[in-house]
């Protein structure tokens, strides 16, 4: 009896051994027929772990593809080869959404998305590498808004991807904490690159060209995520931004000039520095305040504790577009200062004297670089003295320097 | 060596019982072991939840029920019922879903007339859907019907089916139907990431119902017959009004038409938290429930409007440019329809319309 237990035991540890590693597996998807249904059955069927690999080839959707299972491996065999296209899609408003944990996206592309291209949403640890999103007619208001879209997730890594086309961000990531962007390049899209009310970002050796507005850091109001801080942009290029703005009236980025290098807007604690902004014919660097009206208590419009520093200007400002063309150009007139802060500040005192060290714009750039504070506040309470602050010595110091992001999917890899 | 015979022997024994009583009874009963399986069914009819599959007419211990305001989906008529096995309870909620137990199913058929103007003849039945609540939570299926109506099939992945039916003003329509898959089931039923019923909460329920042994109210019938607990009086339970009851303001016909229809996503638990918009009957800060409220992912879905609910101003809210849209990168709800729901975009209209002009401008 006793050995009749224990081969038992046995034989039923081992089934169960064999099982557990049968589980998690790699499942090729078969494009010979309905490639519609067979990716959408494995990506549901898949044991978590398993790796999903789409074979070389253009496959056409009609419907939004979707993944719950925790991490799960997709693969294609490049961006330029596995492309899956959603031309002819009439259900779904993206071509991918992602909600489970542990998603690994590498080496295919999503074209075409009449909504957003990839969306991932409460997810933590995603990854997007050598990922392409594009809209292949070019710049349209009809293409989807954004390519590469994380929201509410955490430990995003964006690495080696390509966006082109999108009517809002090409990469946009929102309401999330704990990400990197790096070694991308976004073109031809409204906001190349876009961080908004997030906590927590590395932007780093991006090149951001031919859009409207190359890289955004923003924070808005109302949303259950706000107070967006903690962002470094570093190392990257943000040249040649040209795109005539064809983003949807109503969105937060329709209001961005056509040429603007890099864009912060409200945030704390952001460290911009090592870039090379050139050829944006609005403004190469622009910090502002949220100017829209709004109604929350909670929300903090001003940028405070920005710290610029070692970025290299190009041309900029010689044909400025929209607001900076209404707004900016008439104060500084041509061409437009390389760096412009609107001098929005909470308060009389800080209008006059400059806000606390804490909550301040603190600025060290080459010799030569230009400079101005539009003075937003000051003109209203003193509008007679209506001139702006052209002197880049007034705005001292530094932020503390913060450790750079570590992601759990991306340990010992640079 | 004599215990294996034992269990053999219980096993048959058990097993004939079981024929036995299965053709001793006429009514078909509910198989709880294919529900509580990990994988579910290949067919509908293997968990014996309608005595007529054809007619919908359900088995023992599967009560029907209808809502209040239901969930606008290509005006497909639906067909709702709820498995409760023996000897168990559902707990009320005030303004949540109700919390079934282990074992119930939610079952949901979605059938078109061939022609609304003769809604009882010629139906097509085109999908149930099934949320069986097992160990680990809820879990969602979809079963999509043979040509011959005689059973439906497992359809993990979706399917997209042509429909096509006479309106009730007689013009004829024809849409592309889509069977959400496992995913898209979620895409909805989700609260805090894990899958929930929507429809089945008390203001939904507290109406009137035509049982085989006449009217009554659900929330009563629900107390006497289903063993749901802790429900208040009639007097004391929440309730909503049908979006078609002029009788009511027109303001709460609509809050309650955007609570059935947007508010499973469009609440701080939901799919749609990034949005801020939050669209649930008890949501009272204006902003949160679009007034004056700017989108913020919305891309091509803002139309080129500046606010969600500009008030005054139907033809410049987002909300309505939505609803109004089937196209899949501007359209809300993002799944689950393919037309216009006029009849309720109507409703909001007037309601938008209604709301008092901001003053500059």
């Amino acid at each position: 009896m006793t050995k009749l237990f224990r081969m038992v035991a046995f034989a039923v540890a081992f089934m169960c051994c064999a099982s557990g590693t049968h589980a998690a597996d790699t499942i090729t998807i078969d494009v010979s027929g309905d490639v519609q249904e067979a990716l959408q059955e494995a990506l549901i069927l898949a044991e978590p772990g398993s790796t999903i690999l789409i074979p070389e080839g253009t496959f056409h959707f009609t419907n939004a593809l979707s993944l719950d299972v925790a991490n799960i491996t997709i693969k294609g065999a490049g961006m330029d080869k596995t492309i899956l296209s959603f031309a002819g899609q009439t259900s779904g408003s993206e071509g991918l959404l992602i909600t489970s944990d542990g998603a690994w996206l590498e080496g295919f592309a999503i074209e075409d998305t009449p909504g957003d291209g990839i969306k991932t949403k409460g997810v933590d640890v995603i990854s997007f590498v050598k990922i392409r999103v594009e809209w292949t007619g070019g710049p349209k208001s009809t293409n989807g808004a954004y390519g590469i879209y994380p929201v509410e997730s955490q430990n995003v890594l964006v690495d080696g991807a390509v966006v082109i086309g999108a009517s809002d961000a090409g990469i946009y990531v929102g309401q999330s904490r704990n990400i990197i962007v790096r070694n991308s390049r976004a073109e031809h899209n409204v906001a190349g690159i876009e961080i908004e009310n997030c906590y927590f970002a590395d932007v780093y050796n991006n090149v951001a060209t031919h859009n409207t507005g190359g890289i955004l850091i923003f924070d808005m109001p109302n949303l259950p995520q706000k107070g967006g801080h903690s962002i470094r942009v570093f190392n990257n290029k943000s040249i040649d931004n040209d795109v005539p703005n064809f983003a949807p009236v109503g969105n937060i980025v329709a209001g961005v000039p056509r040429g603007t290098g890099i864009m912060v807007m409200s945030n704390r604690d952001v460290e911009v520095f090592g870039n090379e902004v050139s050829g944006n014919a609005s403004v190469n660097m622009l910090i502002v305040a949220y100017a829209d009206a709004y109604d929350d208590p909670d929300f903090n419009p001003l940028p405070q504790n920005i710290y610029i520093h070692d970025n290299i200007y190009g041309r900029g400002g010689w044909d400025p577009d929209g607001l900076a063309k209404e707004l900016i150009a008439p104060k500084t007139g041509l061409p437009v200062p390389d760096i412009i802060w609107d001098g929005a500040v909470d308060g009389v005192w800080s209008a006059f004297f400059g806000p606390d060290s804490d909550d301040a714009l603190h600025i060290k750039e080459a010799e030569g670089t230009t400079f101005a504070s539009l003075e937003y506040v000051y003109d209203l309470i003193v509008p007679w003295d209506a001139d702006i602050n052209r002197d880049i010595t007034d705005y001292p110091g530094s932020i503390a320097p913060r450790a750079a992001i570590i992601l759990p999917q991306d340990k010992g890899s640079k | 060596m004599t215990r294996v015979k034992v269990s053999f022997l219980t096993t048959f024994i058990c097993t004939v019982l079981l024929a036995l009583s299965q053709a001793a009874s006429a009514q078909i009963s509910v198989n709880d072991t294919a529900l509580m399986q990990a994988r579910p069914a290949k067919l509908l009819s293997a968990y014996g939840l309608f005595s007529s599959l054809r007619g919908q007419t359900p088995s023992q211990r599967v009560h029907p029920y209808d809502l209040q305001q239901a969930l606008f989906s290509d005006y497909a008529v639906k067909y709702r019922f709820v498995y409760l096995p023996f000897g168990t309870r559902i707990q009320y909620h005030a303004t949540e879903a109700f919390d079934f137990p282990i074992g119930s199913v939610l079952v949901k058929t979605f059938a078109y007339p061939a022609d609304f103007r003769k809604p009882q003849e010629n139906i097509r039945l085109l999908e149930t859907r099934l949320l069986i609540r097992q160990e680990k939570g809820w879990n969602a299926w979809a079963y999509v019907w043979n040509d011959a109506q005689t059973d439906a099939v497992l359809k993990v992945a979706g399917k997209t089916l042509p429909v096509s039916w006479v309106d009730a003003g007689g013009q004829p329509q024809n849409i592309q139907y889509v069977v959400p898959n496992k995913n898209q089931c979620k895409g909805c039923h989700s609260l805090n990431k894990t899958i929930t019923p929507i429809g089945p909460k008390a203001r939904n329920l507290n109406r009137s119902y035509t049982y085989a042994a006449g009217a009554k109210n659900q929330l009563l019938y629900w107390s006497e017959n289903m063993a749901l607990d802790n429900a208040p009086t009639l007097a004391n339970a929440p309730s909503v009004f049908a979006f078609s009851d002029t009788v009511a303001s027109v303001e709460k016909r609509t809050r309650a038409y955007l609570d059935i229809n947007c508010a499973h996503c469009h609440r701080a638990e939901g799919p749609a938290s990034n949005s801020g918009l939050f669209l649930t009957y008890g949501e009272d800060v204006p902003v949160k429930w679009g007034l004056l409220k700017r989108p913020v992912a919305a891309g091509r879905g803002s139309g080129g409007f500046l606010f969600d609910i500009d008030p005054g101003h139907a033809d410049k809210s987002i909300l309505l440019y939505r609803i109004l849209s089937t196209d899949p990168g501007i359209m809300m709800p993002e799944v689950g329809r393919s037309v216009v729901h006029t009849e309720g975009a109507a409703l909001i209209r007037e309601w938008i319309n209604s709301l008092e002009k901001i003053k500059e401008k």
